[in-house]
């Protein structure tokens, strides 16, 4: 029972990571300069480094002939807990900067509490990932502010981008069972007293970016739990094409 | 309004006691945006432990047709190098 928890919450931890670094890819090629365009794969590639790590810790505690690729590669649609935020569509450079802001800053909230987990692997994990993280919150919140306090025109697109990336937040915020259960056995963080935390950075990041707080928002919930947007169907086709259509296939 | 960012002239500094040296120049809007590209560009290899970054057009460059005078008359001077001297045998690594 514990260690099927366990592995339900190496997957809520590493698929978020996995989804993002995938929607990042997308855009190797794409990135609006060179520069940024390296910087953003750079960020989908730390992210992969840290997906890796968890999910070949959740081989071994699945115990059952399951490795880290099977596992991110071979899952259905419902199987993966991501959150409904980073599967969201790049569209333009102001939903990229806005999604990944949004995550960054939970996502550094969080691994802050993880490197204090009672599990010392997920502990360790934490603590390796925890200064990539910092680089990514700096790079997406000044990039943030330079969209917001920059021209009209991209003021007014990373408003678009805010008011629609929103409503995905606060999903970060609710606990499932498994996140619940993992905080009462000191693994993982309560999320509730997160959320004070983000909200605070966000105003402070959204006020530099001359970006108000979406008022009235109709909060969407479910990646975690595996109901998913009709976009991931999209992702996960292009991501497991490779294994899909070549089993087993190695670099 | 021209729309290119400027570029800049990165140095990186590859260990500590070492000095900054030219690693090349990228594009940046801002000098904080020049520090993450060549972060990014430049540092993900492990390259790096300081990185400065210098707006292209603060650097003064010597004029190529100036090169004459700059540093011709340098080229007869050998006695200018420290390598007439005679170095006692104990000395080592020279």
């Amino acid at each position: 029972m514990e260690q099927k928890a366990l592995y339900d919450y190496l997957l809520l931890l590493g698929d978020n990571p996995t989804i993002l670094g995938q929607r990042l890819g997308e855009l190797c090629g794409h990135g609006p300069e060179l520069e940024t365009d390296i910087a953003l794969t750079n960020i989908s590639l730390d992210l992969f480094g840290q997906v890796r790590n968890y999910f070949q810790y959740a081989a071994e505690v699945a115990g059952n002939g399951a490795t880290e690729d099977s596992i991110a590669m071979l899952r259905l649609e419902h199987e993966y807990k991501n959150a409904l935020l980073v599967e969201q569509p790049n569209i333009d450079f102001a939903h990229v900067i806005c999604k990944q802001f949004l995550f960054d800053v939970y996502h550094q909230l969080l691994l802050n509490e993880l490197v204090n987990s009672k599990n010392d692997q997920i502990a360790a994990i934490a603590k390796k990932s925890i200064k990539e993280v910092d680089y990514h919150v700096d790079f997406s919140s000044t990039w943030m502010q330079r969209l917001g306090d920059g021209t009209e025109e991209s003021n007014e697109k990373l408003k678009k981008a805010v008011d629609f990336l929103w409503r995905y937040s606060m999903e970060l915020f609710e606990a499932t069972e498994t996140e619940t259960l993992m905080a009462e056995m000191g693994v993982g963080p309560d999320l509730n007293t997160l959320k004070p935390l983000y909200l605070e950075k966000v105003k402070e990041v959204f006020a530099l970016s001359n970006i108000e707080m979406p008022e009235k928002t109709t909060f969407q919930f479910g990646g975690k739990t595996g109901r998913h947007t009709e976009y991931m169907g999209y992702i996960l086709a292009e991501f497991q094409y490779m294994q899909r259509a070549y089993p087993n296939m190695q670099w | 309004m021209n729309k290119e960012w400027p570029i800049w002239e990165i140095f990186i500094r590859s260990k500590n006691g070492l000095e900054h040296r030219h690693a090349g120049s990228l594009h940046a809007a801002d000098a904080e945006m020049a520090i993450q590209n060549a972060r990014d560009v430049y540092t993900r290899r492990q390259e790096g432990v300081s990185v400065w970054v210098v707006e292209s057009k603060y650097v003064t460059a010597s004029n190529p047709e100036k090169s004459g005078e700059l540093f011709e008359p340098a080229k007869d001077k050998v006695y200018r190098h420290p390598t007439f001297y005679n170095l006692p045998d104990e000395l080592k690594h020279m």
